[in-house]
C-alpha cells in the first residue's frame, strides 16, 4: 500500500494539463517504477498523482515521412527495443535501454519519465543527447519544442512547468541518417543496476577517405546533467581513423569530463573509466560503419 | 534411498505456488507494527513524545523503549548453556533508548493498516545527545567515554587465543618469513524472504508465526526477554525463504510477542523491509587480520601467527563464536609446529554482525588462503605444490577442541580433481608472461570445515516417528528446511533404515514448539549428521518395534529371523506379513493394538571435518577494472552424499555466494553516522543471473566414521573457498595482490595504477 | 486522502475478475490479500528482486511497482494460473528435474520469468537466457540449474517443432 494523498487518471493530454493545473500539489506518473519507489521510500510519500498511462497518444514509434522519428513519451523501453523502426533506423537507442534495470522493469518504465526525472544516470539519456533528439512539450495551448540539450537544468531538474507534459521524443532524420552509434553502460552488475558511467557515441564516417566525418559523445553521470564533450568532438571531427585517433579520444575525454567523488565511485576511478569507454564505444560506431578501412 | 537424487520432497509445493510461507498464513488479517530507528550512530534519547502519533485516527499503540522491560536478553541462534559463565552474553532490551548504531529501534507503533503505521512514525518526536560515532575495529578497542555497553570499557567484547609451540622461535628458525594483512567486507546474507513474524495471544500464551532456523530457540529466547516462562511462548516455523544464518539470531520476534501482548492479544505482523533487513538484522562480521608465516628452505611451513580483528557492530549477537572459529581453522589442515591466533571481537557503531554461512571461515579462508599463495610467491614455488607440501595427509585432530577430527581427509582427491578440471599445470606455465591489458589466470584456495558445534556447545536434536494405518510413517523433526533439502534428506534416511520407499515417509515440514520434538535447528552445517542421528536411531527404534510386533503375529515363525523391506515382513526368505497389515492390527487389533511409535532425543557428541577446494580461471581487464570468471569449480569432500543433487545444488548456491564475496558485495557504511550507505538490492550487488558464470560442482565421497550416513558437513562450506580462488586467480593474472574484497572495479583500477601496469 | 475505492475489472488466470480496490494498493497487494494469490510474494517492494512477478498482456513485470487501478482491462496471469488441475507446465516439470527449487521463495517469480520467455518460442544462447532472467535474484542456486531447466526446455520445444 503506498502513501498516496490523491490519485487523477488523465485519459486525454488535455485532461492531464488540466489536473495538474487543478491539483499544484500532484506529480505526473507514468511507467511508476520511479515515482512509486520514491514514495515508499519516503521521499514523495503523501504526494498526489496524475496518471497519464491511458493516453493513447503517448504509446508507440513512427517514422514520419521526412524521416523524422516520434517516439511517445508513454513507450516502455522494452517496446522501444523491440520497435522495428527503431531497430532498423537507430539500433543504438534500442540497445541503450535494453540496459535499463531487468527485464520486468523493462517493461513498465517509459523512455519518458527517463528523461522527465532528470537522471544523470538515465540510460536513454545519453544516446538522445547524442542523437540531438528534440522535446515535444504540451501545454494544453500551442506547445513548445525544445532540444534536450536544453531541457536539463541540473541533478533531477528539468524544465518543465507546472501542467506541461512532454509527449514525444524527436530524433530529427538529419541527425541519425548516415550514423552509427554505441552505448556503453558501466556498472557493477551486467544487470538490474545504474550507471556508474555511462557514454553514448554516435559517428559517422566517411569510408572513402577513412575519416571521421562527425562525432558525438555524450556521458552520462559525469557531471550533474548528461554532458556532450564538444571540445573533444571538435578535436575528433576529421581525423583520420586509426590507432592515433582512439588514443586521442581517450586522453581528450580525460582532459573534459569532471566527474565527481561519491561513495558509489571516485572521480580518479570514473576518469579512467571514461577515457576507456568512450575510446570503446568509439571504436565499435566505427567497426558499425565498416571500419578501419586501412 | 540415501544415496540417490530423489527429487525434493516439497518441490511440487513450490514450483506451483502452494508452499505457505509467513506472510502467506495472515496476509491482511492482523495489525501492523512499524519499528522507528533512530537517525544518530550513537547517544541517548533525551526526550520522545508520541502523543501526535498516538492521536492519528488507525494507530492502535505505540510503545517505547521506556514501556519494554528492563532487563537484557541474548539473542543468538545458540544452544542455552545451564553454566552461566558459558551462556550467551544479554545485552540487548527490546527497545533501547540508548542508540548503539544508526538505526537502532528506539519504538514501534501498531496500527490498522501499513501507511498509518508509516505516518505515525513520521509524528514521533526524538531529541538525541549525540556521541561520537566508532566503526573501524581497531579505534573501537581502545575505548570510547561512554563505552557502547557500559561493563565493557574497552568496547572489547572478547579476546580469546591460543599457541601451540613456540611461534617466535619458528620465525627466527625460517628462511622466508613473509607478513600481510588482509580484510573482509561486512556482507549481508539476502535471503529473498525478509525476516518476517505475526504474534497473536491463545489461552493466555503467546503464539509467534515466524521464519526462523531455530523455533526452540526463538521460543527460549522470548521467554527470556519478556521475563515469562518459556512455557507460555509457542514458535511456529512455517516454510522459509531463505536463511543463510540471519535467521539463526532472534530478531524482531521478541518486540512482535510483547507488541501482541499491548494490544489484548490482537494479531500483530511485523514485516521487516528489506532495508531494515540490511541495518537492523545482521550481517557477516568484518575481519582485519594480521598473519605471519614462516618457512624453511624447503617450503616447509615452521611458524604462522594469526591476529583477527573483528567488528561486531552494536550488539554481541553471536559475538566472538565467529572470530574464534577463525581461530580454530588456523590450527587445522596446515601441518605446522609453531601456530599461535589471537582474536578480538570489539563492539563498533555499525550493524550488528551475527552468524552467516560458514560462521568465520569465509573471513579466515580468505586471510589465510591469501597467505598460503603469497608465501609461495614468495619463495617462488607453485602455490598448489606449496600447500600439497604442507597439508596433513590422512586423519589429524584438533589439538584444544577434542573430538574435532578429520575422520575422513579427501582434500588431496579434492585437490586433484580440481586441478585438473581447471588444467592447472598447463595454465600455470600458459598465463605466466602475459603483456597487454587484458590478461588470464588461475588461482584456487582450500578449507577445512566442522559439522555441528559439538564441543563448544550442545549438539541435541529429536526425531519422531509413527507408522500410519497404511504402513506409511509420519516423521517429525525439530529440525528446519531452510531451503537446503533438510526435509528432503530425513526423509530418505528414515526410508532407507526403514528399508521404505520414500514416498511412503510423511515427513511434517512445519516446526511447532507445541508438537515438534526439541531440536535446536538450522545452522553450523550440523542437521544431517545430527539430527540425521537422531532420526536413525527413531527410524532403528521403530524398525524393531515393527519386528517385535510382527513376532506377536506370527506366532508361527518364532524360528525364523523376520525383516521388513519395501511394506513387507519377512520370515527368512518369504513374504509372510504386508505392513498395511501389520499396521492395521496395530491399530485396531480388538486384543493387541499399540500403535506403533518411536521417539528419540539424541546428544551427539562427535564432530568431523568436511574439506574441499575452489579452482578459478579469470580474465582481467585492466583499464575496466573488470573480472570475469571464465571456469570456476568447487570440489568437496563431504563425505557420503546423501542426495547428490540436492548437495551438487548446495555446492551452486554457495559458489555464487562466494563470488559475490570475492568480486562485488560490500555494505557500505557512512564513516561519520555508520548509517549503510547502500542497504538495499539496487545498490548492493548482489550477483544476477547475468553476473554469474556457469558453475561446477564435484566431490569426493569418503564414508565417515562419525556420519550417521557417512555424511559430514555440506551446507555452509560451499561459500568458503571462492573469494580467495578469485583472488589469487587474479594474483597469478596480474602480479597484484589485492589483500581487501571485494575485488570491486575501483579496487582494481587503483591497484594496477599502482602497480603502474595501466 | 482518498476515501473511495476504484473497481478494476481485469482477467486473472483466465476468470474475470472486479474487485473494489484501494488506489493505494499495489497489484501486489490485490493479487495477495484480495485474491489469496499467495504465489506472488514480496521481496523488496521496489522491483529489484523479481520475487512479485507476474504476466500482464504477455509481459512480466513487478507486481510490486504496479499499482492496483491499473489492472483494469488487463489480462493478469499468475503462477497458480499455470498448473491444469495440478498438471505442471513443462517448464514447472523442468524446475524439479534440473534442482532449480531450493527454498523456494524466488520460484514463482522464475518460473513466471520462464514462462513469457518460452512461449515466445525462441531458441537463445544460455548467455541470453541469463539476460531475460536477470530481473530475479536467487540467493540459494547461483542460477545454474534455474537456467539449465530453461534451456532444457527451450531445447524440447525446438525438437518438437523440428518434427
Amino acid at each position: 500500500m503506498y502513501d498516496i494523498e490523491n490519485y487523477y487518471n488523465a485519459s486525454t493530454i488535455e485532461e492531464a494539463v488540466r489536473l495538474l493545473k487543478e491539483h499544484p500539489d500532484t506529480r505526473v506518473i507514468s511507467g511508476g517504477s520511479d515515482v512509486l519507489i520514491k514514495i515508499r521510500e519516503g521521499k514523495m510519500a503523501g504526494t498526489s498523482l496524475v496518471s497519464i498511462r491511458d493516453i493513447k497518444e503517448l504509446n508507440g514509434i513512427t517514422k514520419k515521412e521526412n524521416g523524422d522519428i516520434y517516439i511517445g513519451a508513454g513507450t516502455t523501453f522494452s517496446h522501444i527495443t523491440n520497435d522495428p523502426v527503431i531497430q532498423e533506423n537507430i539500433p543504438v537507442l534500442g540497445e541503450a535501454v535494453d540496459q535499463v534495470g531487468g527485464p520486468q522493469i523493462r517493461n513498465i518504465g517509459t523512455i519518458g519519465g527517463n528523461i522527465c526525472n532528470g537522471a544523470v544516470s538515465a540510460d536513454s539519456a545519453p544516446t538522445v543527447f547524442s542523437l540531438n533528439a528534440l522535446l515535444r512539450i504540451e501545454d494544453g495551448n500551442n506547445g513548445r519544442t525544445v532540444p534536450i540539450r536544453d531541457f536539463y537544468l541540473g541533478p533531477g531538474r528539468v524544465d518543465l512547468k507546472r501542467g506541461e507534459i512532454l509527449t514525444h521524443v524527436i530524433i530529427p532524420a538529419k541527425e541519425y541518417q548516415g550514423y552509427h552509434g554505441n552505448y556503453i553502460k558501466y556498472s557493477m552488475r551486467k544487470a538490474m543496476d545504474i550507471a556508474t558511467l555511462s557514454c553514448s557515441v554516435v559517428s559517422k564516417v566517411n569510408t572513402e577517405k577513412n575519416i571521421l566525418e562527425d562525432v558525438r559523445i555524450t556521458f552520462g553521470v559525469a557531471a550533474p546533467v548528461p554532458f556532450r564533450c564538444e571540445k573533444t568532438e571538435a578535436a575528433l571531427k576529421g581525423q583520420e581513423i586509426s590507432e592515433k585517433l582512439y588514443e586521442m579520444t581517450e586522453q581528450s575525454i580525460r582532459q573534459e569530463i569532471n566527474p565527481r567523488d561519491s561513495w558509489r565511485a571516485s572521480r580518479e576511478f570514473r576518469m579512467q573509466i571514461g577515457g576507456e569507454i568512450a575510446k570503446r564505444a568509439l571504436k565499435r560506431t566505427i567497426e558499425l560503419a565498416g571500419g578501419d578501412r586501412k | 534411498m540415501v544415496g540417490k537424487s530423489i527429487p525434493r520432497v516439497d518441490a511440487y509445493e513450490k514450483v506451483t505456488g502452494r508452499a505457505k510461507f509467513t506472510d502467506d498464513l495472515i496476509l491482511n488479517r492482523a495489525l501492523v507494527a512499524k519499528v522507528l530507528h533512530s537517525t544518530i550512530g550513537n547517544g541517548i534519547v533525551t526526550s520522545i513524545d508520541t502523543s501526535e502519533a498516538e492521536a492519528l485516527p488507525g494507530v492502535v499503540k505505540v510503545v517505547t523503549f521506556k514501556d519494554v522491560p528492563d532487563h537484557c536478553y541474548p539473542t543468538p541462534g545458540h544452544p542455552w548453556s545451564v553454566e552461566p559463565a558459558h551462556q550467551d552474553i544479554a545485552d540487548r532490551n527490546i527497545l533501547t533508548g540508548r542508540i548503539r548504531y544508526y538505526g537502532d529501534d528506539i519504538a514501534a507503533v501498531v496500527a490498522e493498516d501499513e501507511v498509518t503505521a508509516s505516518r505515525a512514525l513520521k509524528l514521533i518526536k526524538v531529541e538525541y545527545e549525540e556521541y561520537p560515532v566508532e566503526i573501524h575495529p581497531r579505534k573501537s578497542m581502545y575505548g570510547s567515554n561512554p563505552p557502547i555497553h557500559f561493563d565493557k570499557k574497552d568496547n572489547v567484547l572478547a579476546r580469546s587465543n591460543f599457541f601451540i609451540g613456540n611461534v617466535d622461535e619458528g620465525l627466527e628458525q625460517s628462511d622466508t618469513v613473509v607478513k600481510r594483512s588482509y580484510k573482509t567486507s561486512i556482507v549481508q546474507h539476502c535471503h529473498i524472504e525478509n525476516p518476517i513474524s505475526f504474534a497473536y495471544m491463545e489461552k493466555g500464551r503467546i503464539v509467534v508465526v515466524t521464519s526462523t532456523q531455530i523455533p526452540h530457540i526463538v521460543r527460549r529466547v522470548i521467554g527470556q526477554a519478556l521475563g515469562i516462562p518459556w512455557g507460555r511462548v509457542r514458535v511456529i516455523k512455517p516454510y522459509i525463504g531463505g536463511g543463510f544464518g540471519n535467521k539463526q539470531d532472534v530478531l524482531y520476534e521478541p518486540l512482535n510477542a510483547f507488541l501482541t501482548t499491548q494490544v489484548g492479544g490482537r494479531p500483530v505482523k511485523l514485516e521487516v523491509s528489506r532495508e531494515e533487513t540490511f541495518c537492523n538484522t545482521r550481517t557477516r562480521h568484518s575481519i582485519e587480520y594480521d598473519l605471519t608465516a614462516g618457512v624453511d628452505k624447503e617450503g616447509h611451513l615452521l611458524a604462522k601467527d594469526m591476529k583477527a580483528y573483528s567488528s561486531q557492530g552494536a550488539y554481541a549477537s553471536h559475538g566472538h563464536a565467529i572470530a574464534a572459529n577463525g581461530l580454530t581453522a588456523w590450527r587445522l589442515q596446515y601441518a605446522c609446529p609453531n601456530t599461535r591466533g589471537e582474536a578480538y571481537t570489539i563492539y563498533t557503531n555499525t550493524p550488528t554482525a551475527g552468524a552467516m554461512r560458514a560462521y568465520g571461515i569465509p573471513q579466515a579462508a580468505f586471510a589465510i588462503e591469501c597467505l598460503m599463495d603469497d608465501v609461495a610467491a614468495e619463495i617462488h614455488t607453485d602455490p598448489l605444490e606449496f600447500r600439497r607440501k604442507n597439508l596433513i595427509q590422512g586423519y589429524y585432530e584438533d589439538a584444544y577442541l577434542k573430538p574435532i577430527a578429520a575422520n575422513t581427509n579427501g582434500i588431496f582427491q579434492c585437490l586433484e580433481k580440481g586441478a585438473e578440471y581447471i588444467h592447472w599445470d598447463e595454465k600455470r606455465k600458459e598465463y605466466a608472461d602475459q603483456t597487454g591489458s587484458v590478461r588470464r589466470g588461475i588461482g584456487m584456495s582450500l578449507f577445512s570445515y566442522k559439522t555441528g558445534v559439538w564441543p563448544i556447545s550442545l549438539e541435541i536434536a529429536g526425531a519422531r516417528l509413527s507408522m500410519n494405518q497404511d504402513g506409511s510413517v509420519q516423521l517429525q523433526i525439530g529440525a528446519t528446511e531452510i531451503g537446503q533439502g533438510a526435509d528432503t534428506v530425513f526423509s530418505q534416511m528414515a526410508a532407507e533404515t526403514l528399508h521404505m520407499d520414500v514416498e511412503n515417509v510423511h515427513i511434517v515440514t512445519v516446526q511447532d514448539t507445541d508438537v515438534t520434538p526439541f531440536d535446536t535447528g538450522a545452522y553450523a552445517s550440523r542437521q544431517s549428521f545430527v539430527t540425521g542421528t537422531a532420526v536413525k536411531q527413531c527410524a532403528e527404534q521403530l524398525l524393531q518395534k515393527i519386528l517385535d510386533y510382527a513376532k506377536t503375529l506370527l506366532p508361527e515363525q518364532e524360528t525364523r529371523e523376520l525383516s521388513l523391506d519395501h511394506g513387507w515382513i519377512y520370515a527368512g526368505e518369504e513374504q509372510v506379513l504386508s505392513l498395511e497389515a501389520l499396521a492395521q492390527e496395530a491399530y485396531y487389533s480388538l486384543s493387541n493394538s499399540s500403535v506403533l511409535t518411536a521417539e528419540v532425543s539424541t546428544q551427539v557428541k562427535k564432530n568431523t571435518i568436511a574439506t574441499g577446494c575452489c579452482f578459478a580461471e579469470v580474465e582481467v581487464d585492466m583499464k575496466l577494472g573488470t573480472i570475469q570468471i571464465l571456469n570456476i569449480i568447487n570440489v568437496h569432500d563431504s563425505g557420503k552424499l546423501l542426495n547428490p543433487q540436492l548437495a551438487q545444488m548446495q555446492v551452486h548456491g554457495g559458489m555464487s555466494m562466494g563470488m559475490g564475496y570475492g568480486l562485488s558485495e560490500q555494505l557500505v557504511l557512512d564513516e561519520k553516522t555508520g548509517r549503510p550507505l547502500n542497504g538495499n538490492l539496487l545498490d548492493y550487488k548482489l550477483m544476477t543471473a547475468l553476473d554469474t558464470p556457469d558453475i561446477k560442482a564435484d566431490f569426493v565421497e569418503l564414508d565417515d566414521p562419525m556420519g550417521p550416513y557417512g555424511n559430514k558437513a555440506l551446507g555452509e562450506p560451499p561459500a568458503i573457498p571462492g573469494a580467495p580462488a578469485i583472488r589469487n586467480a587474479v594474483l597469478h593474472a596480474t602480479g597484484v595482490a589485492f589483500n581487501e574484497i571485494p575485488l570491486a572495479p575501483q579496487r582494481l583500477i587503483e591497484g594496477f595504477k599502482k602497480a603502474g601496469l595501466i | 486522502m482518498i476515501k473511495d475505492k476504484v473497481l478494476v475489472r481485469c482477467v486473472v488466470n483466465g476468470k474475470e475478475v472486479a474487485e473494489y480496490v484501494d488506489p493505494r494498493e499495489s497489484l501486489l497487494d490485490m493479487l495477495r490479500n484480495r485474491l489469496g494469490l499467495t504465489s506472488v510474494k514480496k521481496g523488496c517492494e521496489v522491483g529489484e528482486c523479481g520475487a512479485c512477478t507476474v504476466i500482464i498482456d504477455g509481459e512480466t513485470i513487478d507486481s510490486c511497482i504496479y499499482l492496483a487501478v491499473w489492472a483494469e482491462g488487463k489480462n493478469i496471469r499468475t503462477l497458480e494460473g499455470l498448473e491444469k488441475n495440478g498438471d505442471l507446465t513443462r517448464i514447472q516439470e523442468a524446475f524439479i528435474e534440473e534442482g532449480a527449487i531450493q527454498c523456494g521463495f524466488c520460484t514463482p517469480g522464475f518460473v513466471m520469468s520462464a514462462t513469457v520467455l518460452l512461449e515466445r518460442g525462441e531458441v537463445l544462447t544460455r548467455e541470453a537466457i541469463k539476460k531475460h532472467m536477470s530481473g530475479n535474484l536467487c540467493r540459494c542456486t547461483g542460477y545454474q540449474n534455474i537456467v539449465n531447466a530453461v534451456e532444457k526446455v527451450m531445447l524440447e520445444q525446438q525438437e518438437t517443432e523440428g518434427v
